[in-house]
């Protein structure tokens, strides 16, 4: 429904502008009125040259994927990928504007279904000293490499853990943004009209753990949410103000929304998205021949503050230091350190049903990254670890991807996990753990 | 009156013709100028760039390769925005890729530092993602997407890098030697470079490994002129080692563009429309 609304009005606005411009540059001269016929043609005429002299870039990809998990869930199906997906990307840049569209159609042999994924479907306006973006967009920001502080846009975690492209992490958000540019400073707002949560886990395709009946669920026990969705209502708001300073990227940050994953439940044991305000900031820049990043940020559980609730998520303090640099010719290594600190922990624990697992008052994750590119840059060989030693849990993503030609490549990957109890973050997918290969055309 | 002029004219001509054949200038002053011509041409510059890449089966021990048989043929195409920050100093690069398809949209941007104390900035913007990442700027001597230029020859070797050397002066060309300051963070021993005695573009550059084996040759194959400024419009490296070599053609050229300072992330979120159009 919502897709369809966002199509209405790319092609309205196409229209508009089509014909915007096709008046702009018609002749006005009143005494000279052409037989009908010769109108005819000069239409068809300028339809032709019109068609010749709009940009419209068209690209894509048509993909294969497929996968499996190697370790057996009562919960869900043995077969954890199997798709075949055809993307298009048209890109219109205009003389005032460009216009965007992607769409993904793909067959899930998994849900056995047909899907259409709008990716981005938006209009980008440049001015001197602003730039607006309105439309289903991508959005991104902060310092994290797969680890997100500060940027509250949505996240497809499912697609993430089943092996899908990286780029599919990132769901789409319909929003406005507006940035301002200026010597002293740049001001990024992006205006969510209704919320968008991440696609979650929920118990369909990725299994997880029931705290209410403390073992593993999937299939049987699905999660269904109820989400703030009022437009205009259960609005996000999401700004940025940064600068650089010589080499270094400064920002601060300020989010008003919901947590992006169900946060809680309320009586009747439905999952619940409570509200959530995120302040924060970071830094990036060069340090002893690598990047070195750092990023802050405070979750401000609205609904929960003295975090007396139990239903409710605490506020939480969150924290990420990161370095990369290059260790050898093509081989590149990356290193980060996360906690996520509760706040007022004890009333939390004090609060917490005693069937229920405490979760420890500083949650802490380590990541390594280890890029290796080989003959001459076509093949990748990329290792991605979150490790947490406080859940004693483990997520790592290998994978090796080959450039067979300029439109033609292969990859293959897995992700595993496992960890010392069902219940904490990663160790809960455990048996989720599964493999991929996919062929991919770009065209 | 007019026969003064020319007497002028005639015994100018002749310092001049005397300075170019007799008097040889000094090797520093060469490698700035050949440098200042390579590199900085205007004050900015605009330029589509065709890469082919293509491995050969056998190649001979001058670069030459045996037979027709080649392993693999890649392409990349990009548009690349040029700045300069000072004559000879920083520069600031935009590179915005439209092949292959699967890096189309993606943009590379460096602020360049030709202080050797000082790392270049590199920014990589992935568009799928609508991501910003920093890459460490490392080794400069890595090949530039996966062709057999590296990112040093893109955008050029500090001078300071490297003790010059005038070898010889022959009839078209003036021969420097340069050997690295640092000679455990490169691959050669040293590399000469052949710079016209005309207007002092660099025209050949052959390297040496640390055995002083001949390996690796960069020549230029075309040179134009364009709005009054020499320029190479196709440019050949070949790597004996990898049996590989990789043509980069210039179109579009421009130079002196009215372009304002877009080498910042504004830019590379929403690439201008020297890029795009």
């Amino acid at each position: 429904m919502k897709n369809r609304l966002f199509i209405n009005v790319l092609l309205t606005c196409l229209t508009v502008l089509l014909t915007g411009q096709e008046l702009l540059s018609a002749p006005l001269d009143p005494n000279s009125t052409p037989p009908a016929d010769l109108a005819q043609k000069d239409f068809w005429d300028r339809i032709g040259s019109w068609t010749r002299e709009f940009p419209l870039e068209i690209h894509g990809f048509g993909e294969v994927r497929a996968g499996g998990r190697f370790l057996n869930d009562p919960h869900e199906k043995d077969m954890s990928i199997m798709e075949t997906r055809m993307q298009w990307d048209f890109f219109a840049p205009l003389e005032q504007m460009s216009l965007k569209y992607k769409a993904d159609v793909y067959g899930d042999f998994v849900t056995k279904d047909v899907h259409y994924d709008m990716r981005e479907g938006n209009i980008t306006v440049p001015f001197e000293f602003m730039d607006v973006k309105v439309g289903r967009q991508i959005l991104t920001w902060g310092t994290g490499d797969l680890i997100f502080i500060n940027d509250l846009f949505p996240k497809d975690w499912v697609s993430f853990f089943i092996g899908r492209d990286t780029e599919y992490l990132k769901a789409p958000s319909d929003a406005a943004k507006v940035s301002f540019f200026h010597d002293w400073a740049n001001l990024d707002l992006v205006f969510t009209p209704q919320f968008d949560p991440d696609r979650g886990i929920t118990g369909e395709r990725i299994s997880y753990y029931d705290p209410f009946s403390g073992d593993l669920a999937g299939e049987n026990a699905k999660i269904s949410a109820g989400n703030p969705d009022r437009w205009f209502r259960d609005y996000e708001l999401a700004l940025r103000l940064y600068r650089n300073i010589n080499s270094y990227e400064c920002a601060l940050y300020g989010y008003r929304g919901f947590w992006k994953s169900p946060g809680g439940f309320d009586l009747a044991g439905r999952a619940i998205y409570p509200d959530l305000n995120v302040y924060g900031s970071s830094i990036r820049g060069p340090l002893a021949q690598g990047i070195a990043n750092l990023e802050v940020g405070y979750y401000q559980s609205a609904d929960n503050e003295s975090g007396r609730d139990p239903l409710v998520k605490n506020s939480e303090m969150r924290y990420l230091v990161g370095y990369t640099r290059e260790l050898a010719r093509d081989f590149t290594g990356g290193l980060q350190y996360y906690v996520e600190q509760m706040v007022n922990y004890d009333n939390y624990v004090c609060f917490l049903p005693a069937s229920i697992p405490a979760r420890d008052e500083y949650r802490q994750v380590m990541t390594v990254r280890l890029t290796k590119l080989l003959m001459n840059q076509n093949l990748r060989l990329s290792f991605f670890t979150y490790y947490s030693p406080s859940d004693s849990d483990v997520y790592a993503r290998p994978q090796i991807n080959y450039k067979i030609n300029d439109n033609l490549a292969i990859e293959s990957g897995f992700n595993v996990f496992f960890g010392d109890y069902p219940y904490t973050f990663f160790g809960q997918f455990h048996r989720n753990s599964n493999f991929y290969a996919a062929v991919r055309y770009s065209f | 009156m007019k026969t003064s002029l020319s007497g002028i004219m005639i015994v100018l001509l002749a310092g001049l013709a005397w300075a170019a054949t007799e008097e040889t200038p000094d090797v520093d002053k060469i490698v700035h100028k050949a440098n200042l011509m390579a590199y900085y041409q205007g004050n900015n510059g605009r330029a589509r760039v065709e890469m082919t890449i293509t491995a050969y089966e056998k190649m001979d021990d001058k670069g030459n390769p045996i037979g027709d048989e080649k392993k693999s043929v890649r392409t990349r195409e990009f548009i690349i925005l040029r700045s300069d920050v000072q004559d000879g100093g920083d520069q600031n690069y935009y590179v915005y890729f439209q092949k292959p398809a699967d890096v189309r949209g993606m943009v590379f941007m460096v602020h360049k530092h030709t202080d050797l104390k000082q790392d270049d900035d590199r920014y990589l913007y992935l568009p799928a993602l609508d991501l910003v990442k920093r890459i460490a700027a490392g080794d400069k001597r890595t090949s530039f997407v996966g062709s057999d230029f590296l990112y040093e020859d893109v955008s050029g070797r500090s001078l300071l890098e490297d003790k010059h050397e005038l070898v010889e002066t022959t009839e078209k060309y003036y021969v420097i030697k340069n050997s690295p300051g640092a000679p455990d963070s490169v691959e050669f021993q040293y590399y000469n470079v052949f710079i016209d005695r005309q207007n002092f573009m660099p025209v050949k550059m052959e390297y040496y490994d640390k055995k002083g084996k001949f390996y690796r040759r960069i020549e230029a194959l075309k040179i134009e002129t364009i709005q009054d400024y020499p320029t190479v419009t196709l440019s050949k490296v070949t790597d004996i080692n990898k049996k590989s070599a990789t043509e980069m053609k210039f179109s579009e050229v421009q130079y002196d563009i009215e372009l304002k300072d877009i080498f910042t992330e504004r830019y590379l979120r929403r690439p201008p429309r020297e890029v795009i159009r």
